[in-house]
């Protein structure tokens, strides 16, 4: 149960640079999802905070103790892996009493231990199997019960998903938001490519980029406020529209000239200085409404339709831009393939971006 | 010599040449005999008959060879062990009563079995180490190779060597074998360590456990290399140090594996013969039963009934491990 501090930490493999400059201030009880794109060292952070991997600059506090020379097994931390990552040659108990019995934990503690996790995880019925005649939900929940037996202070999960079906993905996230309820003192940090799972089970997100941290908070902040265009375009699926334009009155509210000619306003605060400077206007898909007033951000004829249901996706091509323009509309509209269609948004929801950075934050 | 070496190049060249032959031809002879283009129905037919012959077509060489070489042999060792001496006269159940009662066989039973309890032992031991300890260090290649080498050389070629090893010369002469010039450097007295009873057996598994280590390494090597990495990792975080990540997390996991190294090395050392008898030839008890179907059937004269007799007792006691073995071996490449 404990904080967990990262101070300038940054990891080399010989020249090649892989992560810099990570300072993160982890708080008891949170549960901090790292997101990013694949290869840009969410597994290497959390396998350097396990002790897996060395770290080449910074500190690692747990609980107020520098833990970088620490071994791995004396940080209070637990590990949970995409493989599972169990013993296959012991059976579910012997699994999870493994640890406690290398730290020669007396027999009746051990039992006690693993019959309370298996009963949490309703593992029960499965203790004296071997993995590989467990489901893959299964392994996963006795990979979890391995951590839960040891009792860490930082629980740590490197996708711990994403080698289930979606159905079983959707349960055992579920589980898991659970088990965090349960254990609310319990810190724990949770890699993922899942946005959902990021979204639902983050107290904050850590969006990772470039070999730095991009932006760092809740959920929604990261949905709301998007520090930059990258956080902006990965958190939201699909990714946020972004569209040139340069800002043609300043004040309380922004009015952006875009490039199409059309004018728009933003609920952005800007300073006089500003007048005149290139952004880009960014726009989520689900807050661009059809309308039929001259006041528009986009107007296009609809090349594809994806009508999902309970949504539908218009896909719109831009004049200049590779990246389709994006429409999410609720309800089912099959009809608008290659009608033309007006777009507006409500000013509050739109974003702007100058050199990749939102104005919002400067 | 060159002629050898031509004649040695030719025969492989025909071989090849015939075995490629027997194939098309008898594929081209399947294919006239069970045209496909035959019209309608019989060209199905055609088609299917031809699929059922062509696989005995074409294991045909080989379980005629089988046939010729181990099934014959065996037929005739049975036949050879209820006949005397010449494989003449038939007597029964002599062989057999022979076997069972006589002191040399008794002795060479016992240093076989002292055989199977040290060697497989302790070559699948000694390969154990030797794979995990090279698996982590630089040079780790390199000394794999080096103990890989004797696997290379022939058991007679091995047991010269190991001759220079335990040579023995009178105290009052240089020592030029490797262990006496050692003992008599500490100081100790030169010994003619072949001689020795009961230890002599153990100078001779020596040389087998020193050929061994190499196979079992190298097999051992692969399996532990094909442990799940996480597993490895899991075990760190849970708080296991070296020795149990090894013996509890590692070594359980290859146990398959470790099992066909062992009893493929028990089925070279219930066949062992060479090492004897090129090293002592049975004398001073260290003989074991090859060495003695050896002696019986082609020295002073042969024993054609007895040495079959022998023979068979291998054969049986061999059969078993081999089961068990090719179990293991199956299971191995089914993934557990
Ligand atoms: N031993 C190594 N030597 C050099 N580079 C490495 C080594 N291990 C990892 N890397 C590099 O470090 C970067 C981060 O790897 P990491 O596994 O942390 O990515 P990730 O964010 O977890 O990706 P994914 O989402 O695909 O799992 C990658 O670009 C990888 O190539
Ligand atoms: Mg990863």
């Amino acid at each position: 149960m404990a904080d967990l501090i990262l101070k300038d930490v940054a990891k080399a493999y010989g020249d090649v640079k892989v992560l810099s400059n990570i300072d993160l201030d982890i708080k008891q009880g949170e549960l901090i999802v790292f997101v990013g794109p694949s290869g840009c060292g969410k597994s290497t952070l959390l396998r350097m905070i396990a002790g897996l991997e060395s770290i080449t600059a910074g500190t690692l506090s747990i609980d107020g103790r520098v833990m970088n020379e620490v071994p791995a097994a004396q940080r209070g931390i637990a590990m949970v892996f995409q493989s599972y990552a169990l013993y296959p040659h012991m059976t579910v108990r012997d699994n999870m009493a493994f640890a406690l019995k290398i730290a020669k934990k007396s027999k009746a503690e051990i039992a006690a231990a693993v019959e309370k996790a298996a009963r949490v995880l309703q593992l029960t019925p499965y203790l004296d199997r071997l993995p590989k005649a467990l489901s893959g939900g299964q392994r996963q929940r006795v990979a979890i019960g391995r951590a839960i037996v040891r009792d860490p202070k930082v629980y740590l999960f490197d996708e711990p998903l994403s080698n289930l079906d979606a159905a079983l993905r959707v349960a055992t996230r579920l589980e898991i938001a659970q088990l965090k309820e349960q254990m609310p003192d319990s810190t724990m940090v949770y890699v993922t490519h899942d946005q959902v799972e990021a979204m639902t089970l983050a107290s904050r997100i850590v969006v990772l980029a470039g070999g730095g941290i991009s932006q760092v908070g809740t959920p929604l902040e990261l949905y709301e406020k998007p520090e930059n265009e990258f956080v902006a375009q990965f958190i939201g699926s699909p990714a946020m529209n972004l569209l040139p334009g340069e800002i043609v009155a300043t004040g309380a509210e922004t009015v952006v000239k875009l490039a199409g000619g059309s004018q728009v306003r933003a609920a952005i605060p800007t300073r006089e200085a500003d007048m005149g400077r290139a952004v880009k206007l960014g726009v989520r898909p689900e807050d661009l409404q059809p309308t039929e007033a001259a006041d528009h951000i986009f107007e296009g004829r609809v090349e594809i339709v994806e009508a999902l249901g309970e949504v539908t996706l218009l896909y719109f091509e831009r004049q200049g831009e590779a990246a389709p323009m994006i429409a999410k509309l609720p309800g089912i509209h099959a009809d608008l393939r290659r009608r033309q269609v007006r777009l507006a948004a409500d000013p509050k929801k739109v974003h702007l971006f100058a050199n990749g950075r939102s104005l919002l934050y400067r | 010599m060159l002629q050898q070496l031509v004649t040695a190049g030719l025969t492989i060249v025909v071989g090849i040449a015939a075995a490629f032959g027997y194939f098309y031809g008898s594929n081209w002879l399947l294919d006239i005999l069970f045209p496909a283009g035959a019209a309608g129905d019989r060209a199905t037919r055609n088609i299917r008959r031809a699929a059922a012959i062509r696989p005995w077509l074409f294991l045909g060489p080989a379980l005629l060879a089988l046939a010729l070489y181990l099934v014959y042999p065996v037929a005739e060792s049975i036949w050879l062990s209820f006949h005397g001496p010449a494989g003449r006269q038939f007597v029964g159940l002599k062989n057999y009563i022979w076997f069972i009662g006589d002191a040399n066989i008794h002795s060479a039973l016992i240093n076989n079995f002292l055989w199977l309890l040290v060697v497989p032992a302790a070559s699948t031991f000694l390969g154990l180490v030797t794979a995990a300890l090279t698996d982590r260090i630089g040079w780790g290649n390199i000394a794999k190779s080096l103990i890989f080498m004797p696997m290379a050389i022939s058991f007679v070629g091995a047991t010269v060597i190991w001759k220079f090893v335990y040579d023995y010369r009178a105290a009052n002469q240089d020592q030029i074998g490797l262990l006496n010039a050692l003992v008599t450097w500490l100081g100790g007295p030169p010994e003619a360590w072949i001689t020795l009873p009961f230890w002599n057996n153990f100078f001779l598994m020596v040389i087998l456990v020193w050929i061994q280590t190499g196979f079992a390494m190298v097999i051992l090597s692969a399996a532990l290399r094909g442990i799940p990495e996480e597993t490895i990792e899991a075990a760190v975080l849970d708080g296991a140090n070296g020795l149990q990540i090894f013996f509890k997390i590692m070594v359980p996991q290859i146990w398959g594996t470790i099992a066909v190294v062992w009893t493929t090395i028990t089925i070279t050392v219930l066949k062992v013969f060479d090492i004897v008898y090129a090293m002592t030839n049975g004398q001073w008890d260290t003989d074991v039963l090859a060495n003695q179907m050896y002696t019986w059937m082609f020295e002073g004269g042969g024993d054609f009934g007895r040495g079959a007799t022998i023979a068979l007792v291998i054969m049986i006691l061999v059969i078993p491990i081999m089961i068990w073995n090719i179990r293991n071996a199956k299971a191995e490449m089914e993934g557990r």
